[in-house]
């Protein structure tokens, strides 16, 4: 697979992004500092800021208009019924989650819906564009897509035959424009960060049967400080009404 | 139903929550029967465990009936009615480790993988009743919960034994025995214990099951160096003694303890001035662990030997005697309990009648008094050694 890895260059940091990036893990770090001296709801309150400030200065330089995911896992199976499995896109939304669904319209073709921030729907038509079976598929979408999509994914037998290596490779990219815009925020959660948790899922899906979950589990009355906590966790998908309204009806207890 | 919920630290309480569901096909859900406070408990109890959230159900050494089973486990694996005993940690019995028979690091049962992977590189299974961190299911301290994987980890137990004689088999049983067995205890040899908790007490009885000629076991509290005693062991009192290390090489003949078993962890207490230091700047959160009896175990080691370590560690220690432990040539074991390995040969013994592992109760109560329990365990008082809930006694009424 060497010579695709030539199309999927990391985008080079510039300065600028640095100094922002910087900025707001020093400013936000200094708020939360003062908030927490100030012992009261208010001081909390720009904690809890300066907090995500912080966070969101650390996790920034993912932020790319052209980002590429790509992560790697080791799977107890057979290179077949990874390839199998994979090959029909139908099951790709069983454990990426920001794809709702993606639909069979040809033995090489498909059309894929994800959900983009606050649910927003973004779709693309794709086809196949290189296989071998039980070794490697390559896709992308159809020119003139409103979204440009490539993708890859390869499987290796393990070492020793201890299973199967995946490496799977996605890069999205617009034309332009808001959507554009929209989508690098979506996607701004570390697009890698996302792959290998879609792959972390399938590795569960192949050999559990079945993806770990503790959602709609039950517990006692949750605080603010659980709800702001959930909002900034990396793995929760956005746009998913459900799990928003959740953590919108967090309470705090009152004692 | 009513549950124990961690509301903060020093502060649990007894919540009326929903009851649990089925929410994957290999789920089962247990009408618990009997459930326990573990001394890991402990340690989110005082609020050393980062990633917990308020209002997690808490728990993990409880066993009962099942009441429902999903669509993925057949009938001869569990079924509606059968009494189980469930481990503390998750195993989906299918991944590299589950097959290495490495349960506690099973790879597909913590749905929360990264935020452990950040901490320690990568994660162990997911635990009942626990840290987000390590999953954060819903424990057991509470009238019923949702056991996942259930096919592989809850343990039949068969009528006419009280569950007070298997219940232990969810946790300290195993864990203690893990312990004596990570110490590669070989005939004759000495085998030195600190901490006298329950899992001490049951690595205490281990060490002797696998040959150790002689245990010593290290505590501060009479009552349960006497329970060490009633179990076949010689016992230090830290606190009468100036310095545990020369206690220990001189009842060995100057050559020190062949095994040694940190059966404390992370809130370890001494008297040395070190104690100020750790506790400091664990409070300062810039250790999180205080491993007294860990440095103590290294030093005070024969070389050569072994040292085990069934304490809980969240994660990082201080001033690691790392030279004693490279030029005294020693190894370390550790890791939580690989439960699935030892939960059915330990009910044997307990059905031979080998052991009684209800010699560690101390207090049996209806689970509404679980926050005053806590209490009372942390600080040791009441000689209190282990706590039994029952979730359906008097006053602990489901909602």
């Amino acid at each position: 697979m060497n010579q695709s890895t030539s199309i999927y260059e990391r985008a080079g940091r510039t300065p600028l992004r640095d100094v922002r990036r910087l900025g707001a893990l020093i400013g936000g770090g200094a708020l939360a500092i003062y908030g927490m001296s100030r012992r009261s709801r208010l001081g909390m309150a720009l904690a809890a800021g300066g907090g995500a400030l912080a966070y969101a200065g650390t996790r920034s330089r993912a932020q790319r208009s052209n980002p590429i995911a790509h992560s790697t896992v080791l799977l107890n199976c057979a290179p077949e019924e990874a390839y199998r499995f994979w090959r029909n896109f139908e099951n790709l939304p069983t454990f990426m989650h920001h794809l709702e669904s993606v639909q069979q319209t040809g033995d090489r073709q498909s059309k894929w819906i994800a959900i983009g921030p606050m649910g927003k729907r973004v779709s693309w038509e794709a086809e196949i564009t290189g296989e071998k079976e039980n070794e490697y598929i390559s896709w992308r979408s159809l020119p003139g897509s409103e979204i440009d999509v490539k993708g890859d994914v390869e499987f290796k037998r393990a070492l020793a035959d201890r299973g199967t290596i995946i490496t799977a490779r996605v890069r999205y990219s617009t034309p332009a424009g808001l959507l554009g815009e929209k989508l690098a925020k979506f996607m701004g959660k570390d697009p890698s960060f996302l792959m290998t948790q879609d792959l972390r899922r399938l590795k569960a899906l192949i050999e559990a049967g079945e993806i770990p979950t503790t959602e709609g589990q039950s517990h006692g009355p949750r605080d603010r400080m659980t709800a702001v906590a959930r909002t900034l966790d990396p793995d929760r998908p956005l746009g998913r009404e459900a799990r928003i309204g959740e953590v919108l009806s967090a309470r705090r207890r009152v004692s | 139903m009513k549950a124990v919920c961690w509301m903060g630290p020093n502060k649990m309480s007894v919540e009326t929550v929903p009851d649990p569901t089925i929410l994957n096909p290999r789920d089962a859900i247990v009408r618990i029967t009997s459930t326990c406070i573990c001394g890991s408990d402990l340690h989110l109890y005082n609020g050393f465990m980062p990633t917990m959230e308020q209002g997690d159900i808490i728990g993990h050494e409880f066993m009962g009936e099942v009441m429902e089973v999903g669509a993925g486990i057949s009938a001869e694996k569990l079924k509606v009615g059968d009494r189980v005993v469930v481990p503390f940690t998750i195993a989906c019995g299918r991944c590299f480790f589950c097959q290495k028979q490495l349960w506690s690091c099973c790879d597909n049962s913590n749905p929360n993988y990264w935020v452990a992977e950040k901490l320690m590189g990568f994660s162990p299974s997911g635990l009942f009743g626990y840290t987000h961190m390590l999953g954060g299911y819903a424990g057991g301290q509470a009238q019923y919960a949702r056991v996942p994987f259930a096919d592989v980890g809850p343990l039949k137990i068969p009528d006419g034994i009280p569950d007070e004689k298997v219940i232990f088999l969810s946790d300290i049983f195993p864990t203690g025995y893990f312990g004596a067995l990570n110490a590669d205890i070989e005939q004759g040899d000495t085998v030195a214990i600190w901490g006298c908790g329950p899992v001490g007490q049951f690595a205490i009885r281990s060490a002797l099951m696998l040959g150790a000629e002689r245990v010593i076991a290290i505590d501060r509290f009479e009552y349960r160096l006497q329970m060490a005693r009633d179990g076949g062991a010689e016992t230090i009192n830290y606190e009468d003694v100036d310095d545990v290390v020369q206690v220990l090489k001189d009842m060995t003949g100057n050559i020190g303890p062949d095994r040694c078993i940190d059966a404390v962890g992370m809130e370890a207490h001494t008297d040395s001035a070190l104690y100020a230091y750790d506790r400091a700047k664990q409070m300062l959160r810039l250790e999180t662990d205080r491993p007294f009896a860990l440095r103590q175990a290294i030093q005070a080691c024969r070389k050569g030997g072994t040292v085990s370590v069934p304490g809980v560690y969240g994660g990082f220690v201080d001033k690691m005697p790392m030279g004693a432990f490279v030029n005294k040539g020693l190894a370390m074991k550790t890791g939580q309990t690989h439960m699935m390995r030892f939960m059915k040969p330990l009910l044997e013994r307990i059905e031979r009648g080998e052991i009684d592992p209800s010699f560690v109760v101390s207090h049996r109560v209806p689970l509404n008094q679980a926050p005053e329990m806590y209490k009372i365990f942390n600080n040791k008082q009441d000689n209190c050694t282990k706590v039994v809930l029952d979730p359906w006694a008097d006053g602990a009424v489901a909602a």
